[in-house]
């Protein structure tokens, strides 16, 4: 006799995003470059800026509140309207 | 599967059974109502039964014994308008002239006989009659095992499970587990974190299953959902956390006496069965239905045996203090479950001190440590106060805040001991966090205090805590609904 069990699940897939198209170069974007709020983030995006400024590039800074959550909805808005590409530092 | 309900003719109806000795002794009495002034039988068992009434109907499939709410036979209804307006169960001959309204009934027969158990509510087959009639209530997916597998190792395959077996979450179990709250089973508890999937009361019954909780359990179960998947506690952040901490859980309230939760000996340990399995159906709702698994979105280094769940309930009855859940501004008398993030538990010792000073300094000299004696201020921590310990307090009329406050003094250190290089060790808080201040261990609100344990054992517990306070999880309570 088959056994009928309930699934415990969600019941749904994560929704699969394509990766935004990558750009030729990076002449004349602007790039947002976000501190998560992990001690020594800043030591990384510091250097990046310094080699992205060299290569042509302009960056923006960003931090988010804390590490532990999500970016607030207002902060990622306001990064897409103003950027074209954008780099998270996780350091430690 | 049918939620109808099966529509009665009018007047007079009667359930039974051949298999019941007070059907038998009533078949002349149906015969009677039979003539004058009709009667429709349900039989369940035999559908010659009884001979002395043509009207009979087989209730093969029990569905008008099910949705009639028939627990006995003989049982005796009068339908008017489509609507019950009178049942007498059993033989009572004044009951049943009152329903039939005759007049006399049943010469020579004994003013009354108790009735026998419906087919519709016999244990062998109640949990598959539910299912059948009941069963289009639940909305999950179906899963088919066939026969040749096992389905414990279904679920181990399917990924539902925390690495210990789970109960098969059948349709009758989960409609068994269902019995354990009045909120609707389509209700949405909460949103789940990672993949923000909202729950349903259903799914968290189906998770509650598979952990091994009692119906009673659930509400505590959903209370515990509630409190995970709020912005305060942060489960996303704890679950995706590289550290060690899960959501420990603290019942408040009569509840916690009501469904047998351990607050005494070995409350954080095994053999509880409320204790285990409450922990473990919220781990297994954010496994399950939020998309929470160890080397996905969990990437802790270590993790803790206790983020297989855990969960007791505080000692009040026994504690010189305030509840946590009324210190948390609850009512006294509100049953709650208050989420900490943590791991553990780490063990205090002190089997010395009788002052409250010199135990407060003990407790202190411990906490320090919690995640490093040089760091402070972001991490929480919970206290558990055991009876010999609270004792101490007690008998010098310490109350919670006192023992808080002598807790804050002791742990305002001095900053330069705590600065990146000191006593040796390159861990430390950034100088100019600390050089030349006073930092706090802790910030407010970040040490809960709670009583429990065995009534022997000079020790006392501390669950250390992860990121504590709005940059993190803070301590979070719900109330508990029925």
């Amino acid at each position: 006799m088959t056994i009928t069990l309930l699934d415990p699940t969600s019941e749904r897939r994560p929704a699969e995003r394509p990766r935004a198209a990558r750009p030729p170069s990076l002449d004349g974007r602007v790039i947002a470059l976000v501190d998560i709020s992990k001690p020594r983030g800043d030591v990384f995006l510091d250097r990046l800026a310094a080699l992205l400024i060299a290569r042509g590039a302009s960056v923006k800074r960003y931090t988010k509140p804390t590490f532990t959550k999500p970016a607030p909805a207002d902060l990622r808005r306001q990064i897409a309207q103003d950027c074209h590409l954008v780099v998270e530092a996780l350091a430690d | 599967m049918s939620q109808l309900l099966p529509r009665l003719p009018e007047g007079l109806i009667a359930v039974v059974k051949r298999d019941c000795r007070t059907c038998q002794l009533v078949a002349p009495v149906l015969g009677e109502l039979a003539a004058r002034p009709g009667i429709t039988v349900y039989t369940q068992d035999d559908p010659g039964f009884p001979a002395t009434v043509a009207a009979r109907v087989h209730d093969q499939d029990l569905a008008v014994s099910w949705h009639h709410h028939i627990e006995t036979v003989p049982t005796l209804l009068r339908i008017d308008g489509g609507v019950e307006v009178a049942r007498a169960v059993g033989w009572v001959r004044t009951e049943w002239e009152d329903v039939a309204g005759t007049g006399p009934l049943g010469d020579g027969l004994p003013e009354h006989r108790p009735g026998c158990g419906s087919l519709s509510v016999d244990p062998s087959l109640a949990d598959a009659l539910r299912v059948r009639f009941e069963g289009d209530r639940l909305r999950a997916r179906r899963i088919e095992v066939a026969e040749l597998e096992d389905e414990i190792e279904t679920a181990y395959e399917r990924g539902w499970s925390d690495g210990l077996p789970v109960v098969p979450p059948t349709a009758a179990r989960v409609l068994r587990m269902l019995d354990g709250t009045s909120r609707a089973a389509d209700e949405i508890v909460a949103v789940v974190p990672p993949d923000l999937a909202p729950v349903t009361v259903e799914k968290v019954a189906i998770n509650a299953v598979l952990a091994g909780c009692r119906p009673e359990y659930l509400p505590v179960v959903l209370a515990a959902v509630e409190a995970a998947c709020t912005d305060s506690f942060n489960m996303h952040g704890l679950l995706c956390t590289t550290y060690f901490s899960g959501p420990v859980a603290v019942v408040n309230g009569p509840i916690a006496a009501r469904i047998g939760m351990n607050a005494g000996i070995n409350c954080l340990g095994q053999g509880n069965r409320a204790n285990t399995t409450i922990g473990r159906a919220l781990q297994l709702v954010v496994r399950n239905v939020g998309g929470g698994l160890p080397g996905g979105i969990d990437r802790a280094t270590f993790g803790a045996p206790s983020k297989l769940g855990l969960c007791f309930a505080e000692d009040e009855a026994g504690s010189p203090w305030e509840p946590l859940s009324v210190e948390r501004g609850f009512a006294p008398g509100a049953s709650t479950v208050t989420l900490f993030p943590g791991h553990g538990p780490s063990a205090v010792i002190d089997q010395i001190s009788r002052s409250p000073e010199s135990l407060a300094a003990s407790f202190a000299a411990k906490l320090r440590g919690v995640s490093h004696p040089k760091l402070v201020i972001s991490m929480g921590a919970m206290l558990i106060v055991s009876p010999e310990h609270a004792r101490v307090f007690a008998a010098a009329r310490w109350d919670k805040a006192r023992l808080r406050a002598e807790l804050d003094r002791l742990l305002l250190i001095d900053g330069d001991e705590l600065v990146r290089g000191a006593g040796g060790i390159e861990e430390g808080m950034p100088s100019a966090l600390a050089a030349g201040r006073r930092l706090p261990k802790f910030l407010p609100g970040n040490l809960a205090i709670v009583h429990a344990g065995g009534s022997a054992g000079m020790f006392s517990a501390i669950i250390e805590g992860w990121v504590t306070g709005a940059k993190g999880s803070q301590l979070t309570t719900q109330e508990v609904r029925p």
